[in-house]
């Protein structure tokens, strides 16, 4: 039987790679007994979720430009290998 | 098609810095990585007709920063990344292997007011986490890279690969608990 510290290293590993068979159903009977576990997973999947949605946001993001400073630099540098 | 290396920073420089901060953290990398983008292109400018530039410099763009992340990665002494599998969970779990502080239920964001703070707090929670961690978090769980892939860049194991990815991971996550 797994307990919460293993099953929560396998929840994070499910993310990463297939699980053996065993492996599933050892977590599977876990998270059927306890919440905490349950939480856990799903937590994991909504942070997921979001991360994607953040970057998204993130790029169209109208008040972060590039600096002017960086912005002439790279002008110059254009210039000279040009 | 515009070929003329200043059209791209003009017209395509603010985008490609906000993509290298969202993933570098740092102002002075992301410019760093814009740069060499530009410079790469320049070098290389036969880049498909059926792709726009933005599509193009993004992808150049992106290889420019798993090139920044290996940097930092690697200039992380290789103690500092040989973790554990059992060490320092302590924080999470007591001795028996039950969390010791048990994960509460969340409310899911649900209208744009909600979303838009759950993801202030997620950012600032990334930006807690140690760099090597947030890097292979963000090449996983942002870029969808493979496992393969990361080990391959990051000249690290699988098994190192996933422990750091379940360390970024609880990290996160108690962060949120906390904030969220």
């Amino acid at each position: 039987m797994l307990n919460c510290k293993q099953t929560s290293l396998l929840v994070s590993q499910s993310l990463d790679r297939r699980l053996t068979w065993r492996e599933r159903m050892a977590v599977r009977i876990h998270l059927w007994i306890c919440v905490y576990c349950r939480r856990f997973t799903q937590q994991l999947k909504l942070i997921r979720q979001q991360m994607s949605r953040w970057q998204q946001q993130e790029i169209t993001r109208t008040d972060i430009t590039l600096p002017q400073v960086a912005r002439d630099r790279i002008t110059k540098r254009l210039d000279t290998e040009a | 098609m515009k070929t003329n290396p200043h059209d791209w920073l003009n017209e395509h420089g603010d985008y490609l810095y906000r993509f290298a901060l969202a993933r570098l953290r740092d102002q002075h990398q992301a410019e760093d990585v814009v740069q060499e983008t530009l410079l790469a292109a320049i070098k290389n400018p036969n880049f498909s007709e059926q792709s726009s530039a933005r599509t193009w410099l993004t992808g150049i763009l992106k290889h420019k920063i798993i090139d920044c992340m290996r940097k930092q990665v690697r200039e992380t002494p290789a103690s500092q990344l040989m973790i554990d599998e059992d060490a320092n969970m302590d924080e999470f779990f007591d001795e028996t292997g039950h969390w010791a502080e048990k994960p509460q239920a969340w409310d899911v964001p649900q209208d744009a007011l909600q979303q838009k703070q759950f993801l202030k707090i997620l950012q600032q929670c990334m930006d807690r986490l140690p760099q090597k961690l947030a890097a292979i978090f963000a090449m996983r769980d942002v870029d969808e890279m493979e496992n393969d892939e990361i080990c391959k860049v990051l000249e690290i194991t699988t098994t190192n690969a996933w422990v750091m990815l379940y360390r970024a991971r609880m990290g996160l996550r108690k962060c949120l608990e906390m904030h969220w």
